[in-house]
């Protein structure tokens, strides 16, 4: 741990519940994210990392314990219920106008839509609709930020092409960099390399962790490799069935136990250049 | 193998948007088009001369075009309103076609997608099967006064039932929900129409012929019933053009960018529909053009719905201006109902624009 700080956390989460149809999704979490941090969030399907996520970037209300009703699927606010447990830099992220909020938190979609007929420049642009006046267009800044984005992540020679015609590991790229145009210091990323290749996906995490330091952005990420999540985390936050059910530094949630207890996967944990390396092995 | 989709005058630094060269093109449409719709007709007027003549309508311009006065009076009270309607029901049904089609990212939605059609259709048929009895022969000529009214209260009607049908499926309005509801809208208003007609077989060429529709107006009263609203539509859905770019990316998505997409989408559906209402209530149901116009448009000069939107408004406007002179000068003296002109000619048109929109992809 990095030891008490005076700095106030980038993300601070305090007994988090959500409700779907009943069933709680996410049940009491507690979660804390310190500026420059990299956190990411495992679990088996279903355990509710997609959905803290969308939650922390402000995509579910979080003012409470955050209900859904019967079989519609809107959010309700549960009245009367103090500050939000969701806090951006201290700031209660429900305090936040979505605009506001846009230029705080930046959200990689898992399998973001990809709009037909768009181009790179464009798509990387839309980045900057926090900052663009609602009847306005945007100005030389915004432009200047985005070529600006577009030259750090390698991607000016494809600002003309269809976004649709890119490889993935270049999408994946360009998703990357509208995010990073919003000018948002936390990034969250949900399964930011579950569509690509070993190469592509070291490509962009390595890429990521690169802007992490050069930027000094915070990233709260969810993903399934567990061997590549512990390589590139400061800590991972194991979520099963709506609960925290460990966190800590890699060495400390990648035990064979754990893994066996909330994936119910046999597991062997080597030691790795980078942190353990999490091995399947045939039951 | 490389796919270049910005042609023209896009350059990779440069962010998509309405090039001037295109808008340009767009008002020489207009142009071309009035001027067209005022020379054309069962008496043919020398183009140079119809031009001179609308210049003189500016307020302190006093040219001699070499007309007669009567030929003036065909110019000003019969074929300059005809062709002005022309442009402002072709550039509403074209703007919200491309509005609807941005708003539910759905290439085929057209303005008649939420119930516009089944609202103004079953208002209008209650109107004609009710009219008092003893209608003259002719089926254009005998439609009730009242027709434009019930269309637009039909029109706006169906639109609202729509949404509250699809509000009641939930808060979580998504843009499918809403296009269902449409569908079952429709289908009960069609359903009702139907059996008036069942009922009462005299009207149902009257009805057809509204619905097939038409341009034939009262001089200046259509315009200037068409006018505010075709205004409010053009300037709310123009203002906030951008945010259908945005919502290109989906709700979630939107929603992170800082976007309200159900507030966007709520307004721009609304002024869509009341633009189509009005277009519907003075010229009947009017297909093709919100379809074809956005989509040889979004072909030929991009895909931000920051150009689709103000190009589809000039070009629909230009397109049915120019399909009513050959509505009314193909068969003439007859007229041929527009709606069968805009898909007669619509179609071949738009697969001209597809093939060569092709070539320049690949």
């Amino acid at each position: 741990m990095t030891g008490p700080t005076p700095t106030v956390p980038a993300v601070e989460v305090r007994d988090l519940w959500v409700r779907l149809g009943g069933a709680p999704i996410l049940a009491g979490v507690d979660l804390t994210v310190a500026p420059g941090e990299w956190v990411t969030v495992i679990g088996p399907n279903g355990a509710g990392k997609s959905t803290l996520l969308r939650v922390v970037g402000g995509l579910l209300p979080s003012s409470g314990p955050v209900r859904l009703r019967g079989t519609s699927t809107g959010p309700v606010r549960v009245p009367g219920t103090p500050t939000g447990p969701v806090r951006l830099y201290g700031t209660p992220i429900d305090r936040l106008r979505r605009r506001e909020r846009a230029r705080v938190v930046a959200t990689v979609a898992q399998s973001p839509v990809v709009p037909p007929g768009m181009a790179v420049l464009d798509y990387v642009l839309l980045g900057r609709t926090p900052f663009i006046p609602a009847l306005g267009r945007e100005s030389a800044a915004d432009l200047a930020v985005v070529h600006d984005v577009l030259d750090r992540l390698d991607l000016a020679r494809f600002a003309g092409r269809e976004l649709a015609t890119l490889s993935g590991g270049e999408r994946q790229r360009v998703f990357l960099a509208r995010a990073l145009a919003q000018g948002a210091t936390l990034l969250l990323l949900d399964e930011p390399t579950s569509a690509l290749d070993i190469g592509h996906q070291q490509e962009v995490l390595e890429l990521v962790d690169q802007l992490r330091a050069d930027a000094g952005l915070t990233v709260l990420a969810t993903m399934h490799d567990l061997s590549v999540a512990g390589e590139y985390a400061d800590r991972l936050v194991l979520l099963a069935g709506g609960k925290v059910v460990a966190a800590g530094k890699p060495r400390e949630v990648l035990t064979e136990d754990l893994l066996a207890t909330h994936y119910r996967a046999r597991v062997r944990v080597v030691d790795g250049e980078h942190g353990p390396i999490v091995v399947p092995v045939r039951r | 193998m490389q796919k270049t989709i910005r042609r023209g005058p896009s350059l990779p630094g440069r962010p998509a948007g309405l090039r001037p060269g295109w808008l340009a093109g767009g008002i020489l449409a207009v142009l071309v088009a009035l001027v067209a719709g005022v020379a054309f007709g069962p008496v043919s007027l020398p183009p140079g001369s119809v031009a001179v003549e609308l210049l003189n309508l500016i307020p302190g311009v006093r040219l001699d075009s070499g007309l007669t006065e009567r030929e003036i009076a065909i110019v000003t009270e019969l074929r300059l309103p005809r062709a002005v309607l022309g442009l402002l029901v072709g550039g509403l049904l074209a703007l919200a076609g491309g509005c609807y089609q941005g708003v539910f990212r759905n290439p085929l939605a057209d303005p008649h997608l939420l119930g516009v059609a089944a609202g103004a259709g079953l208002a209008v048929t209650v109107v004609i099967v009710l009219r008092p009895a003893g209608g003259d022969g002719d089926p254009l000529a005998g439609l009730p006064v009242t027709v434009p009214l019930a269309a637009f209260v039909g029109a706006t009607g169906a639109v609202l039932m729509t949404y509250l049908l699809g509000a009641a499926g939930g808060r979580d309005r998504s843009p499918a929900t809403l296009i269902l509801a449409g569908v079952a809208v429709s289908a009960f208003l069609a359903a009702g129409q139907t059996y008036l007609l069942q009922q009462d077989a005299e009207s149902i060429q009257q009805v057809y012929s509204w619905l097939l529709g038409r341009l034939a107006t009262a001089g200046w009263h259509d315009v200037l019933l068409v006018l505010p609203y075709a205004a409010l539509t053009a300037v709310v859905v123009l203002l906030h053009r951008r945010e259908l770019d945005v919502l290109s990316v989906g709700d979630q998505e939107a929603a992170s960018l800082g976007l309200h997409p159900q507030r966007s989408r709520l307004l721009l559906v609304a002024a869509a529909s009341l633009g189509t209402a009005a277009a519907v209530s003075v010229s009947g149901l009017i297909g093709f053009v919100g379809i074809i116009v956005p989509h040889a448009v979004r072909l030929l000069a991009g895909s931000s719905y920051r150009s689709i939107l103000p190009l589809a408004m000039l070009f629909g406007g230009a397109f049915l201006t120019l399909t009513d002179v050959v509505a009314r000068t193909a068969a003439a003296p007859a007229e041929i109902p527009i709606g069968v002109v805009t898909a007669f000619f619509g179609a071949p048109f738009f697969v001209l624009v597809l093939r060569s929109a092709k070539r320049v992809l690949t």
